[in-house]
Formats: structure tokens, sequence, C-alpha cells
């Protein structure tokens, strides 16, 4: 079965033809051509696939396209202006909280989702935050950072 | 992973016309955040025709919580239980349960209703197809041998896991179930018949691991109620190897009464150890007397008889129980000197 479904991308209202039995994430990446979000573990495991929902983390690897009907959808090609990077994008890139990169996509999503949360988050609430997310390389520490610094800049006026 | 199979998506927006769809594609399987479903979809472990989309039943979304009641719809997300004030208050436990869950994106899509029903999982079952192909399948897909225990005949031992049930559980909480044959409530506690015995028919009171649920066919859980009793203290823990996206060794929730220096009332309830979530028999006869020694002697007889952790995950059975005593004795504890 295909349906008409319509939500709003990274901000923009559109509607599509979408199979019932389509991943979100494989439709963002095969369909849309937005090929920023991950395929990682694909068992909701990693969280490198994670996009935002109406604001909220959430794996679009175990998310059906279809039921994201007039939902909020952003990614990580939402994020940054006119070749200006968002406040959690100039965190992992200033204080090297990306390695291989792979996981990255998901970490500033899930961090870019406690910002619009909770925009001045202590230590703890960033842990528990990237709980759902792994990375191999880094070994969070640096990601951490680059997120509390991502909060500094998101207090001085950078959009998360 | 495999390739999603071919099925339909309904988007009931009413209790009434999500019942009359169940109704209308017998196999069809209510999907609500699909941290589980989806995950076993893709394995090929289940192969629904139609999934019927819960998140926009209006009769399902919401929580009426405070001192005295607590009612819960099953489609309202395990983060909403851990940000409400009133459950963090009033039905500790359920909030410490909820908080403990995977990690935090998997709590923005999880459900209550997912939780309370969250399939049993086994080394042997939760594979991808071509593993399990290469093992001969178990006994709860298509084998006829279950892996964890060849000499079970016909019953299962993959483990229940959710870490709702034991804090409903301890709080004496209700579900309430919506079917073709109309509405009804039941203990939490009978909501669950996954449990190993021989030789015998699948019932509703009586399953055999790989049928742990007394849902009627057709039937969808609504809502979960507790009453709240006052002076009640409860909590919840739980070991795992990881400390987030990781199913447990042992999930321990406790809920009490004290009265002096004495148990007034003991409600102890596990999961991650046994075919269904368990409520310990016999906590009554540790109630009365002084607390101490003698309580947590007769806890861990009762740990010891009713718990059964089997190899169904990497972690041994015999240290599975072993965590599941020592959390309940640690919980037992600190509940009653707060």
């Amino acid at each position: 079965m295909t349906r008409l479904l319509e939500f709003t991308l990274n901000g923009r209202d559109r509607t599509d033809a979408v199979a019932d039995n389509i991943l979100l994430l494989d439709f963002l990446r095969e369909k849309v051509g937005l090929t920023g979000t991950k395929t990682g573990c694909d068992g909701g495991e990693c969280g490198a696939c994670t996009v935002l929902i109406d604001d909220k983390p959430a794996l679009s690897c175990l998310t059906i396209a279809a039921t994201v009907q007039g939902r909020r959808v952003d990614t990580i090609e939402s994020l940054g202006t006119d070749g200006q990077l968002s406040a959690v994008q100039r965190g992992f890139h200033e204080k090297l909280g990306s390695q291989c990169g792979y996981c990255t996509p998901g970490f500033i999503m899930a961090s870019a989702g406690l910002l619009r949360k909770i925009p001045n988050p202590n230590e703890a609430e960033i842990i528990e935050a990237l709980g759902s997310n792994i990375c191999r390389c880094t070994g969070y520490v640096k990601i951490i950072e680059a997120v509390k610094y991502a909060a500094a800049l998101n207090a001085q006026g950078v959009a998360p | 992973m495999d390739a999603l199979p071919d099925f339909r998506v309904l988007n009931p927006a009413t209790l009434d016309e999500a019942l009359a769809v169940r109704a209308a594609h017998p196999g069809s399987m209510a999907l609500g955040g699909g941290t589980d479903l989806v995950v076993n979809i893709r394995r090929g472990i289940v192969a629904p025709p139609v999934l019927i989309d819960m998140n926009r039943v209006a009769e399902l979304s919401a929580i009426k919580a405070d001192a005295n009641t607590l009612e819960i719809g099953a489609s309202v997300r395990l983060t909403a239980l851990v940000e409400n004030p009133a459950i963090v208050q009033h039905y500790p436990a359920l909030a410490q349960a909820a908080s403990r869950v995977a990690g935090p994106t998997q709590r923005n899509m999880g459900t209550v209703g997912g939780n309370l029903c969250l399939d049993t999982r086994c080394i042997f079952y939760n594979q991808s197809e071509w593993w399990r192909d290469a093992n001969s399948h178990c006994l709860k897909t298509t084998g006829s041998v279950c892996h964890v225990a060849p000499k079970s005949r016909g019953v299962c031992f993959a483990t229940f896991s959710g870490d709702l049930a034991p804090a409903l559980l301890a709080l004496g909480a209700e579900v309430d179930i919506a079917g073709p044959a109309g509405k009804r409530s039941i203990p939490l506690d009978k909501l669950y018949i996954g449990f190993a015995r021989q030789d015998v028919p699948v019932t509703e009171t009586q399953g055999d691991g790989k049928y742990f649920l007394s849902l009627r066919s057709g039937e969808i859980v609504t809502a979960v109620r507790v009453t709240n009793t006052p002076g009640l203290r409860s909590a919840y823990d739980k070991i795992r190897i990881r400390k987030s996206i990781e199913y447990p060794v042992a999930g321990v929730a406790v809920a009490l009464r004290r009265a002096d220096d004495m148990l007034a009332d003991l409600r102890v309830a596990f999961t991650g150890t046994n075919p269904r979530p368990i409520l310990l028999e016999g906590t009554a006869e540790l109630c009365g007397g002084k607390f101490g020694e003698r309580v947590f002697k007769g806890l861990d007889a009762l740990v010891r008889d009713q718990i059964m952790p089997m190899k169904t995950t990497f972690t041994p059975g015999h240290y599975r129980r072993r965590v599941a005593g020592v959390l309940a004795r640690r919980l037992l504890t600190r509940l009653f000197e707060t």
C-alpha cells in the first residue's frame, strides 16, 4: 500500500507518496536524498539514525514513515544557516567531538534535542541525554565538552 | 537486518475504530513506539500483515495522577511518566522504572502498553533470520526444541524484561483491556501467564512461555490503573551490564509500609528473570515481628524458590538470581530506613 504522507521536514511542509512498509530512515536517505542521517546498528541500539520528531530525539530506523503524518521531522541537514554552523555543530567541530564521524549526526541531533528542551544543561543532564548514542572513537569526554560548549554558545544566542 | 516485509499501516483515531480494524484483520498487531515490534519485524521474527498505529487513538494518551489514584493510557510515552510530578511524588517505583528503560531516545518512543506487553527475549530468539536458520530455529519461532532447555517439551524459557510491570505489580495495579466482546479489567498479575509447565495446554491462566499474555484474540491493553495505599513507600532498581540501551541482568521493585520497627506490608516484584514478571508470593509472612536478619533470610528463600533465570542471556542464570536477591535486599533496607 502507498499513501500520501503530509509532514514537515526540516521546516518545509511536503507531501510524498510513501509505501506503508518503509522506515523513516530509508525514506529520508533513499527517497528524499538526505543522507546525513546514518544507518548504524539498524536495530535501535546505537543512535546513529537519531532525528528529531516534534523536537524530541527519535530513532528513524525504528520509525515507520507512515506514522509521522502531520509531525515535524528535523534531520542534521536542518541545522546551520547560510554556511554558518549551529551551536552544536560548532561545539563538535571546535572541541573535537567527532573522529570517524559516523555517529556524529546522531549525537548532534540528540544534543540539539537536549538544548531545545534544556537550553543550559549541566553535565549530568548531558550524559543522560546522550545515553541512547554510541561512539567507538572519542570515548565521550570530547563529546560532552562539545555539548557544554554548544550550550554556552546557545546562551549567547547561537541557535542549537 | 532483513528488508521489511509487505505490511499495511492503519491509523485509527478512536478506540472503537482501532478495535474494529483489529477484528477485521486477524494477525494484525498494535504498533506503539516500535522499539520492540519493529526490531522483531526486521529480524523476521514476526510478520504481521497489518500494523495498527495506536498513537493517534485519542482515548489512550492521557495520564490522570494524584495522591489517591493513577490512570495511564496505553499510548503514553515512557518519558511522560518520568516527567510527571505526581507520578514521581506518589508512585516513585513507577517513575524510577520508566527512567531506567533503554535510553532517553527509546523512552521518547516506547509506550506504557508496549512495555507491559514487551515480547520475551532470549539469545536464541532475538537474532537475525540467517542466524536462527543456522541454529535450527528455536521453539518460540518455528523450531521444535527450546535450545535453552532441550528437554522442556514445548515450554519456552524466553525472559520477560519490561521494567514497568514489576513496579506496577508492587503497586497493585489493574489493567484495562478492550476487545471484540467489550471491556474488562484484571489485576496486572493476571495479564501474565508465561510460566513454564510441561505438557500443559495453553489456556487463559496457563501459558507455555511462547504465549505469555492472557489477552484474548483481538484484545488490546488500553490503560493501567493504581489505587494508592496511604503510607506505601516504593522504589525500583535494576542492574545491567551497560547503563543504557541494555536489557536487565535483573530488575526489582519493592513496595512496603512500615509500622514502628516492623514491616506492615511488603511486595517485591522482579523482571529479567522468568518468562513473566514475578510478584513474589509469601511476603506477607515476613511482615510483623522485628525487622532484621529474619526478614532478609526469608526474602532470600522466596527468591531462591520463585526466581528462576535460565541461560537466555549472556549472563549466567545463577548470577542473575543472586543479583535479583541482592537488589531486593538493598531496596528493602533503603525503603525501610528512609
